[in-house]
């Protein structure tokens, strides 16, 4: 841009309000039809852009790969990863805990900050949770894969079976697998409601006859009418407040299949909290993750503003201290419980064989962030805020190898102590998952509306209802 | 969907909301009520002004929340207590605390379910038909940024010409037919 040398970028100077000497939520000189097209064009249009196609191929491979190494799992059995006794969770199980954590910061999106009228939120919620539905997708796999015969996870579900076993509802893992398939279910059944109005747009707006059927068939006939509008508007209201505690629930329960456990370093009651708080920490990351890139190749500045990024960052501060304060418990109930083997633990956790990984996740999930995030340049910087996102969804990953791996490896007697170490095949697995997840998010940018244009319409200014409007209008 | 002939109602099309909102409070207010308004987002005081206060979601939600509930916990004591009853160090079979998560969950599905598919059904979708479509300036209007207000051939006071003449003392940018 020319004169780009101004300290005082007027491109800067508007996109700050002067009201409130924040940044605007949306770009100033958007109308009902100009948001419209912005949107529905991503989707519409019949040319899909190159560089979709590179990384869609990448992800593409990565899951082809996925298959492949699911695919001799099913021929071999567990027994090619590196779970043993007595490390028998593994890899298994931290991808199962960061991907469904990861999810979290969705509904949160979605749901908490809709209760809150956190309207900021309207432009970054559709693929927010769309990112949730993904990552319980890629997290749903693993405990499945886990069983060893997953032909015969069906199992798990309350079903009249003709050997007449039934589950055993005392145990977390079988909450485990209620809160998991209600969080997939309820995060689908909201996402595709919120879509609804938008297929109508969509519908309207496409010019192909394909593309009219499809969405016409997805919009479910919707045309707007207020009496749908505001039965519509209580069943979001509803979902949202049913989502939240729900959301709180699902870590807390794959916290349970932890603290129920005697295990030392797995035993302790702040894990239901910890794990919420770090759920929502590394899934805030994963939103930046896909944000950044998203509102850059799409040209989305003026929907998603730096608002947005700085607002996420001050989120990210607040869950980062408290699992910095789940830490720091963790530390001193290792001392002030007087157990030799939580004390052990720690020890071993920190200054064992494994001690790297702890400083791994110290590095990433407190050291860079909790030191940085409190700066509003920094926050409102987006290549660092990319970086931060990318470590701290590493520390997060690394938060979980911790807790099921430096727990496990040596708990009580030296003669039942294992160590542990990853196979190619569970490296395979878990690339593999992220191949999934980038894979399916590229198509759900490709086919439907990421950003929801019914929400949008409400923050313009054209929606303000103003007593004397009609004069002017009906000239 | 059975064909019908004649007119569904009348549309008038506004550019902003704000009379879109005077207009259905005046045709409220002159005794109309088969009518409708139709906008691209939800514009509250527009339900309000045609006497639209309060919908039944919250009610089916609650139900169908009771339902999850009762349902998985009657479950769980089956399960746990009759049909396959599990003796782990001589503990009692009915063990209310540990079902209290499953129960909770399916109250969270059961009343979400209902809630979603509740208001599809109380809208009436999906429906693969709808006369307004036929109108030539709904579907680029009312789903982007333009407001209606339609005065259905349903109500008694409808009469076409009348209808038309009323409609048009609002100055919408228009009034249309809708045929069925």
């Amino acid at each position: 841009m020319a004169g780009s040398e101004v300290k005082h970028d007027p491109q800067l100077e508007k996109q700050i309000d002067p009201a409130t000497g924040e940044y605007r939520v949306i770009a100033p000189g958007q109308t009902f039809r100009s948001v419209t097209e912005k949107i529905t064009r991503i989707v519409l249009t019949p040319t899909t852009p190159l560089g979709w196609l590179a990384i869609f191929g990448v992800g593409g491979a990565l899951a082809t790969m996925l298959l492949v190494a699911l695919t001799w799992l099913f021929l071999e059995g567990t027994g090619i990863w590196g779970i043993t006794q007595p490390v028998a969770w593994g890899f298994a199980i931290i991808n199962f805990v960061w991907w469904i954590g990861i999810g979290h910061a969705g509904t949160l999106i979605s749901a908490i900050l809709l209760l809150f009228k956190q309207s900021w939120r309207n432009s970054i919620s559709r693929f927010a949770e769309a990112m949730t539905i993904f990552a319980v997708v890629c997290a749903g796999m693993f405990p499945v894969l886990h069983l060893g015969r997953p032909w015969l996870g069906y199992w798990l579900f309350p079903i009249p079976l003709t050997m007449t076993v039934w589950p055993q509802f005392r145990s977390p893992l079988m909450w485990d697998v209620f809160a998991v398939s209600t969080y997939a279910t309820i995060s689908i059944v909201f996402w595709y409601i919120g879509m609804v109005p938008d297929f109508g747009t969509m519908r309207d707006r496409a010019e192909s006859k394909f593309a009219k059927y499809a969405y016409g068939l997805c919009s479910l006939g919707w045309r707007g009418s207020v009496r749908h509008w505001a039965r519509y508007e209580t069943a979001s209201l509803l979902l949202a407040g049913l989502a939240t505690p729900l959301v709180l629930s699902v870590h807390t329960v794959i916290s349970f299949d932890f603290a129920v456990a005697v295990l030392p370093g797995w035993h302790t009651t702040i894990f239901p909290p910890y794990f919420v708080a770090g759920a929502i920490y590394s899934g805030f990351a994963m939103v930046l993750t896909l944000a950044i890139p998203l509102r850059k190749f799409y040209h989305l500045e003026e929907l998603v503003t730096e608002r947005h990024i700085d607002n996420m960052g001050k989120v990210m501060l607040a869950t980062g201290f408290i699992v910095a304060y789940g830490y720091f418990m963790e530390v001193f109930m290792a001392w002030y419980s007087g157990s030799h083997w939580e004390a052990f633990m720690m020890w071993n956790r920190m200054f064992g064989p494994m001690g790297w990984s702890y400083w791994v996740l110290v590095t990433c999930n407190l050291a860079i962030p909790l030191t940085t995030l409190w700066s509003r340049r920094l926050r409102t910087s987006i290549p660092f805020m990319f970086f931060i996102s990318i470590v701290v969804n590493t520390g997060m990953w690394f938060e979980r190898f911790v807790i099921v791996v430096t727990s496990l490896y040596r708990d009580f007697l030296p003669s039942a102590w294992g160590t542990y170490r990853a196979t190619r095949w569970d490296y395979m697995t878990y690339v593999g998952t992220l191949g999934l997840f980038t894979a399916l998010f590229l198509l759900f940018v490709r086919f439907l509306p990421m950003i929801p244009m019914s929400e949008i319409r409400m923050m313009l200014p054209g929606a303000r209802i103003t007593a004397k409007k009609a004069a002017e209008a009906g000239d | 969907m059975a064909a019908r002939e004649g007119i569904y109602g009348l549309l008038a099309e506004f550019e902003t909301p704000g009379e879109l909102i005077r207009a259905a409070q005046q045709a409220r207010k002159d005794g109309w009520r088969r009518m409708d308004c139709y906008t691209p987002y939800p514009v509250e005081e527009a339900a309000e002004a045609i006497g639209f206060h309060r919908n039944k979601v919250p009610l089916v939600t609650l139900v169908g929340g009771l339902m999850g509930l009762v349902a998985m916990f009657l479950l769980e004591v089956w399960i746990s207590v009759l049909a396959y009853p599990l003796n782990i160090g001589g503990r009692p079979t009915y063990s209310w605390p540990a079902f209290i998560v499953p129960a909770y969950e399916w109250t969270i599905l059961f009343a979400g379910l209902s809630a979603a598919f509740g208001m599809l059904a109380l809208n009436g979708l999906p429906a693969l038909y709808h006369p307004l479509f036929n109108a030539p300036n709904f579907r680029d209007g009312a789903t982007t940024d333009k407001f209606f207000l339609c005065l259905e051939a349903l109500d008694p006071k409808f009469d076409l010409a009348e209808a038309k003449k009323y409609l048009l003392s609002f100055e919408p940018v228009s009034v249309v037919e809708v045929e069925f």
